[in-house]
């Protein structure tokens, strides 16, 4: 690897991760539309600052550009809260506005110069490293890599001093705001951050990618766990797994670095959805074809248990009496014999004692729904897990 | 001198969402250590009521005296028991965990709960009977669990008065039953609760004192004198005679 390639890596890994963690809170906030929202509408912001400073990796540009996004969620919210127009309305409404406001200027007066929308939109992370931060001539490395890391620090900070009231505020707005943790100081805490990290990241990898690389990891990362410390710590490394594992494919392909990165997140995210174990498609297909059979077995033991007469009993005769078909009899049959829950004596099927006991208990949670009864048949039922 | 001053003291409290009023000109004066049940129909803003007196919505008119102070000099006085609807259930979080917040108040901000958090947690879940349950995520839990999980929140925030927006939604009877109990133990306790509630039939049994609000306050006081056919009548716009005579 040369010199460049690592450093564009290095970039890559920063703004993944930059990116991953804001993304979480969006994700769990059912945000996400918002970053796509200030992703664009930084546009004019970016515009301003470029035009009083001449620097496209100025401070000042930076946070100008970050105003401009909290500006958007502050109109998005205006507008929302005229009870008018839906939230994803309101977000329609509003960053086309800003976005081609900065289309407008840059058409006017930038045609001359190296801020085009082309660049805008996809980013350019190979170009990255040629871009060196120099202090009295001294190469200190890629600006951008200053300036993402710079921000993450500022993120992580951030996160590790206010997790909790993260957690609470997204989880719980009402009693955080009855506990003196104010949602709103959050909300805005989170979409300056948001912002920042959208305007840093952007330069080197497109305002698409940034808004892949904030909600992707999270949503595939959301799959995965029940615990908000591991989906931040998955939402991570699904960014950096992506951001690199994209960057090699680019260079395989000869193709974009940042159209490689989002095509490797969409990849990953659809990996996770298809095979995550709990909530995964494949384990709710596979959850909902237990949860028939398990019904198809209490309604034979239901059969068995209100049929003293053997005839109803004779295992011939099951299939017409409960009217189904060969291979969900002998399935249901298998099910309960492997369950101990029946014996056959001379084709007669009687119900055991776990059997009955079985029957009893579930027939009582279907009548009073009272699930303590039923806790420890959880572990064993699909049907009684809710 | 705490003793003195009513636990909670609303006067002529008024909010609007949009300019149109939902709680107009409320005077309501909740003594301490009763149980109070706030009823009325849908819309009669007694989730705003709540949320007014705790400072989540600012009203437009009016005051809120906790102890004869503002509520933000005694939120930690205060425990708050949100709608169960209110959150989203999916969030990536444990049983244990969610109790866990309602030590949030007490730590102020960027301070992490300990040890003694989490002991103060566990002893809340046990109350509530959701302890084997601690480590579950919570979607997993039932309707009635979630609700208990919500109560023990509000129990370890160790309060003198809770407020609770209909605690019963939901659950099973025998949640219920054991839902009430912890209410009239925090009674004894010399605890002020006060509880949107939406069952008419069970008020006389499960509180002693009552408001009754549609929009504007229509009574409010002890159970045995104002709980009748007048009020209800007056709060719901239709005849409650049979109603509470079954």
């Amino acid at each position: 690897m040369t010199n460049p390639q690592i450093e564009i890596q290095v970039i890559a890994a920063v703004v993944a991760i930059a990116c991953a963690i804001p993304g979480v809170f969006l994700v769990l906030r059912k945000m996400a539309l918002i970053s796509d929202a200030i992703s664009h509408s930084i546009l004019p912001g970016l515009v301003l600052g470029f035009f009083l400073t001449h620097d496209l990796n100025s401070p000042i540009l930076i946070l100008l550009a970050a105003i401009t996004g909290v500006i958007t969620v502050i109109l998005v919210e205006a507008i929302q809260r005229t009870g008018l127009v839906k939230e994803d309305t309101a977000i329609g409404l509003v960053f086309p506005a800003l976005f081609s406001i900065g289309v407008i200027l840059i058409a006017k007066n930038a045609n001359d110069v190296h801020l085009d929308v082309d660049a805008v939109l996809l980013g350019e992370l190979a170009f990255a490293p040629f871009d060196r931060l120099l202090i009295s001539g001294i190469d200190l490395g890629p600006k951008s890599l200053w300036i993402m890391g710079v921000i993450l620090l500022i993120t992580i900070t951030l996160v590790i001093l206010f997790f909790k009231e993260l957690k609470i505020s997204t989880f719980d707005a009402g009693l955080s705001a009855s506990l003196g943790i104010s949602p709103l100081v959050m909300h805005y805490g989170l979409m300056s951050v948001s912002s920042v990290t959208v305007v840093g990241a952007f330069d080197a990898v497109g305002a698409i990618l940034v808004v892949a690389l904030m909600i992707a990891p999270a949503a595939a990362a959301y799959l995965l766990t029940s615990d908000l410390k591991k989906m931040l710590w998955l939402a991570i490394g699904f960014g950096v797994f992506s951001a690199l594992l994209g960057y090699w494919v680019a260079h395989w392909l000869d193709a974009s670095i940042s159209g490689s990165m989002t095509t490797v997140l969409g990849l990953v995210f659809l990996f996770v959805y298809l095979f995550a174990p709990q909530k995964g498609w494949i384990a709710v297909l596979y959850r909902q074809k237990q949860q028939r059979t398990e019904v198809s077995l209490l309604t034979f033991l239901l059969h068995l248990n209100n049929h003293s007469e053997e005839n109803e009993r004779h295992i011939n005769h099951l299939q017409e009496h409960i009217n189904w078909q060969r291979v969900r009899s002998k399935t249901v049959l298998d099910l309960a014999l492997k369950n101990n829950m029946i014996t056959i004596s001379n084709e007669i099927v009687s119900l055991t004692t776990k059997g009955k006991q079985f029957t009893e208990l579930a027939l009582e949670y279907i009548l009073t729904n009272k699930d303590e009864k039923i806790e420890p048949m959880k572990d064993d039922f699909f049907l009684f897990r809710g | 001198m705490m003793e003195s001053q009513p636990a909670i003291q609303i006067d002529d409290l008024t909010v609007a969402y949009n300019y149109k009023p939902v709680l107009w000109d409320i005077d309501v004066t909740v003594p301490e250590g009763v149980l109070m049940a706030i009823v009325g129909p849908n819309g009669a803003g007694k989730s705003t009521l709540i949320k007014a007196i705790l400072g989540i919505i600012d009203p437009i008119a009016g005051s809120v005296r906790v102890f004869g102070k503002p509520y933000k000099e005694q939120r930690r006085l205060v425990g708050y028991v949100p709608q169960k609807g209110s959150v989203d259930w999916d969030f990536p979080t444990t049983a244990l965990d969610v109790v866990m917040m309602g030590t949030y108040g007490q730590l102020g901000w960027i301070k992490r709960p300990g040890s003694k958090q989490k002991k103060s947690a566990l002893e809340a879940l046990e109350k509530v009977g959701m302890l084997p349950f601690k480590n579950r995520q919570i979607s997993q839990l039932s309707g009635g669990q979630q609700q208990r999980v919500f109560l023990a929140r509000a129990l370890v925030q160790d309060a003198t008065v809770y407020l609770m927006d209909e605690p019963f939604q939901g659950v099973d009877a025998t949640t219920e039953i054991a839902i009430i109990n912890i209410l009239k133990e925090l009674r004894k306790r010399g605890k002020t609760v006060v509880v949107v509630h939406h069952d008419l039939q069970t008020v006389p049994e499960y509180f002693d004192w009552v408001t009754f609000l549609n929009v504007k306050k229509i009574a409010t006081g002890p159970v045995k004198d104002i709980f009748n056919d007048d009020n209800l009548t007056k709060t719901y716009g239709i005849n409650y005679k049979v109603a509470i005579n079954n």
